[in-house]
């Protein structure tokens, strides 16, 4: 539905040519699609628009790099620009010398204020802090419930009454004197920042308790109105930064940058999950990932960590990419993979697929019949598929419920892989293979029948073309295990 | 053909994910778990807890007395009254009064300029994109208006946005909007959504509607994730004279549902509405629980008619995500679009209903009981462009 950024970059990737520096028509082509890709983020038309203009300047003129091309070039020039603009000075928080530190929490309905207050409150606790929570939401039908629920689970106490959200939070003020509570955390009502009677009201509620930081709860998933709330909110109560939440959703969140354009506050923390514990700092680099459309590859990640152990995962790589990849492998991580969810879903958030993959639709029937035919194998065949003469082939067929000639089809195509991949691997481990000792002699290196088992298929041949522009990966080169091609190229 | 594409994609996905998992940012640590159980709370209301077998285990009942807090329905200049007075239902007009002139500079810039040139396309592109239109369908709706232009020679800007309002609206009418009903009571309407949309507000202003119909309801607290949530839906009950059926926190919200379907065939109730735990999409495990409330939610009495997304018209473009992974998990029948009152255009709508043929049925225009109306394409047109 909304391709990323490398998807569009396909195109003109192949159309630019080669100059000494970047022509202002190249960056421009180039620039288009990012417009697009920012707007598709939900970054606010008029910050998209300064932007833009911003790494207009910028790029235009600059050196081909080598290791670059112009298209990726520019993707970094835009990646900078993000991560500059949504970072810049990160908040911290000092503690008021005379306690309590207060803390106030502002936003739309259902941003996540409440969950974000016991998350807050948990977090400081964390540190060693002696947190009171005041629930003035008393619009909200249980939502002091709610606060008081989370509370209980942190063990932090929680502070309301049934008067008005002006005298809960001054209450609660002097509730914390009294109890010797170091950080005051005040829960609002959701309002809408164009309601001037609830906006008078919040800014009651602030000068009531004069909040050493004033938050805004922002849902990552907001569309264009952001800038809007921002500026209201930020005009009634002068904001001291952002908590971004619902982030283990799947919206680019390129509303966090057009807030931060506006106020011009650092987006304090991020909230990643409905536990309490999702709650951390704010990794501006991420964020930039993610509005360009390589969040998907996040989700990816999180995805596949949530399934794999890192050594699992670090060792079937190695086996793929080193051509030791037998089709008991191939089995187990079928398995591991069907866990993360639908092969095409999968697909879709990879960078640097070629289309025609990503389009490609596999059925779970497919994926069984392959799982079929490997199963109908012996451990020996498995291991060595060069033993499956006709009569084995007929049985695995027969086993299997298929053609003989699918069978075939799944040996020979798997030892094409088999070699591609490690072809794959061996484009990064020159160096390292220098050193080794040759290993021609263990495994079959050759496919059987090379020649007629070419793949003549569009996706194959273009595997190596892996991710294009992932200018945050070109750094990091785990060691020992082979650099993909594109990566830092 | 295929076997070989089942190869490659698995083997590109293993050797990339790996390789990410590898280079990935951070430790994660503790793999995502399903939400812990917690202790019950104390309530004085239904408790009902019985196996989706059917099995059902003697409770506590205590009558609901539906009385309403004066200050909960005080909004606008609406008088405190009592639930069987009739109270007029606020339309788009009123609410959006607040919003209207906000969003005034591109249309006022449309409107000042004597005739259509490239400046009129460039500010009727950024007002369609700051209402959340999208790209594309920006782009096909101005690419419309464009041959229009051309076609009928249209030179005032007047006219311009005449034809372009007609258009959105022309684009949102042509469905059926009706809730429905099934033949054999109880009719089960299941409300979704990620967190924080307003599904349990939406859930308590329709219930009202339907018994100032003359309907009979109840209530299924099917969130039994989040900390006081059945208690959130219990005072929604109380507001509008509803049943209520709850069970335990972090309990089997499908089980809750079907008890529900339940109580209604024994009391003869019309509508069950279920409430569910807020979720995000992309969290398969949450969707793969959807779909079995959905499927046990018609396991005994009840009969499924409306699956309604309850969608945040300050979402941007990541809705029509929702709407497609929803209607992908449980077939959803229609949308709800809620906090329009605010200064949101919730243009996304019109992706949803064009690319997806998922319909906006009701529209919420505010936090009190009586806020929610019917989806007008004429009303939301004109709304959109702030010409109401």
């Amino acid at each position: 539905m909304f391709e990323s950024l490398s998807d569009r970059f396909d195109g003109i990737f192949t159309r630019l040519r080669k100059r000494g520096a970047l022509s202002a028509s190249d960056v421009d082509e180039v620039l288009r699609e990012i417009r697009l890709a920012l707007l598709e983020a939900d970054v606010n038309f008029t910050v998209v628009r300064s932007l833009v203009g911003r790494i207009r300047e910028r790029a235009v003129g600059v050196e081909v790099s080598k290791a670059l091309n112009p298209a990726q070039q520019v993707v970094k020039i835009v990646h900078e620009e993000l991560t500059e603009s949504l970072g810049g000075e990160t908040l911290k928080i000092t503690f008021a010398s005379k306690p309590p530190t207060v803390i106030l929490l502002a936003g739309l309905q259902g941003s996540g204020k409440t969950t974000n207050s016991a998350k807050l409150a948990a977090y400081f606790k964390k540190q060693g802090r002696n947190p009171l929570l005041v629930g003035a939401d008393l619009q909200r039908p249980a939502a002091v419930e709610q606060l008081r629920t989370l509370g209980a689970q942190i063990n932090v106490p929680v502070f309301s009454e049934a008067s008005d959200p002006v005298t809960v939070a001054r209450r609660g003020l002097e509730e914390a004197r009294a109890k010797g509570r170091d950080v005051l955390i005040v829960d609002t009502a959701g309002r809408l920042s164009i309601d001037t009677e609830l906006m008078a009201q919040v800014r009651e509620i602030s000068d009531a308790v004069n909040p050493h930081y004033t938050f805004l709860v922002v849902d990552a998933m907001t569309g264009q109105d952001a800038v809007t709330v921002a500026e209201n909110f930020h005009a009634t109560l002068n904001l001291d930064g952002v908590i971004l939440t619902k982030l283990d959703g799947d919206a680019r969140g390129g509303a966090a940058l057009s807030v931060k354009e506006i106020v011009g506050k650092p987006i304090a923390f991020a909230s990643t999950g409905e536990k309490l514990d999702d709650f951390e700092l704010f990794h501006p680099n991420r964020l930039a990932d993610r509005i360009l459309g390589m969040g998907d590859m996040l989700t990816l990640i999180e995805k596949a960590e949530e399934v794999y152990e890192k050594d699992q995962a670090q060792e079937a790589a190695t086996k793929l990419l080193e051509g030791q990849f037998t089709l008991d492998d191939f089995l187990e991580q079928m398995q591991q993979i069907k866990k993360m969810g639908s092969l095409n879903k999968l697909i879709g958030m990879m960078p640097g697929v070629p289309k025609e993959l990503k389009n490609v639709q596999i059925e779970d029937k497919q994926l069984a019949r392959v799982e079929g035919i490997i199963h109908s194998m012996t451990p020996a065949e498995r291991a060595d598929p060069d033993v499956i003469d006709a009569s084995r082939r007929g049985r695995i067929a027969k086993g299997s419920g298929v053609d003989p000639a699918d069978v075939t089809g799944l040996v020979k195509q798997f030892m094409e892989m088999r070699r591609m991949m490690k072809q794959l691997g061996g484009f990064g481990t020159k160096k390292l293979k220098s050193k080794r000792k040759d290993k021609g002699g263990k495994n079959k290196q050759q496919p059987r029948g090379s020649g007629s088992g070419r793949v003549t298929a569009k996706g194959p041949a273009k595997i190596p073309k892996m991710p294009l522009s992932l200018p945050g990966l070109n750094e990091t080169g785990p060691a020992g295990l082979p650099k993909l091609p594109g990566f830092g190229r | 053909m295929e076997i070989v594409l089942v190869l490659i994609l698995v083997a590109v996905l293993l050797a990339g994910t790996a390789t990410f998992v590898f280079i990935g940012r951070r430790d994660r640590g503790v793999p995502v778990e399903p939400p812990p159980a917690t202790a019950p709370l104390p309530t004085t209301f239904v408790e009902h807890q019985s196996r989706p077998d059917g099995e059902v285990q003697p409770h506590v009942e205590v009558e609901i007395e539906a009385t309403i807090e004066a200050d909960e329905l005080a909004v606008d200049g609406l008088e405190a009254l009592l639930v069987e007075a009739p109270v007029e239902r606020p339309s788009f007009r009123d609410r959006l009064g607040r919003a209207r002139g906000l969003l005034g500079g591109y249309l006022t810039s449309v409107m000042s300029r004597a005739g259509i040139d490239q400046q009129t396309w460039d500010d009727l592109e950024e007002g369609l994109l700051r209402a959340d239109v999208g790209v594309s369908t920006t782009t096909a709706l101005l690419d419309d208006l464009r041959a229009k232009v051309k076609a009928d020679g249209i030179k005032d800007p007047s006219a311009l946005l005449d034809v372009l309002q007609a258009d959105v609206a022309a684009r949102l009418g042509g469905f059926d909007r009706s809730l429905r009903y099934a033949e054999v009571a109880p009719s089960v309407w299941l409300f979704v959504g990620v967190n924080g949309v307003g599904k349990t507000t939406t859930i308590g202003k329709l219930a009202k509607r339907e018994i100032a119909d003359g309907r009979t309801v109840v209530l299924a607290a099917g969130d039994t994730f989040r900390a006081a949530a059945a208690e959130q839906l219990t005072m929604w009950a109380e507001r509008a004279g509803a049943d209520l059926v709850r069970g335990n926190e972090g309990g089997d919200p499908a089980s809750v549902i079907f008890d529900a379907t339940e109580r209604a065939r024994s009391r003869h109730a019309d509508v069950v509405m279920g409430d569910t735990a807020g979720r995000l999409h992309n969290k398969s495990n949450l969707m793969e629980e959807l779909k079995k409330v959905r499927r046990v939610a018609e396991k005994g009495a009840g009969t499924v008619t409306e699956v309604l997304l309850v969608l945040d018209a300050t979402t941007g473009q990541n809705g029509l995500i929702q709407a497609k992974e929803f209607t992908d998990a449980v077939e959803l029948t229609g949308v709800v679009l809620t906090k329009l009152d605010g200064s949101a255009k919730g243009g996304i709508v019109l992706a949803i209903q064009q690319d997806l043929g998922i319909p906006v049925k009701l529209v919420g225009l505010g936090e009190s009981i009586e806020d929610l109306v019917e989806f007008d394409p004429d009303e939301f047109a004109a709304a959109l462009f702030d010409r109401s």
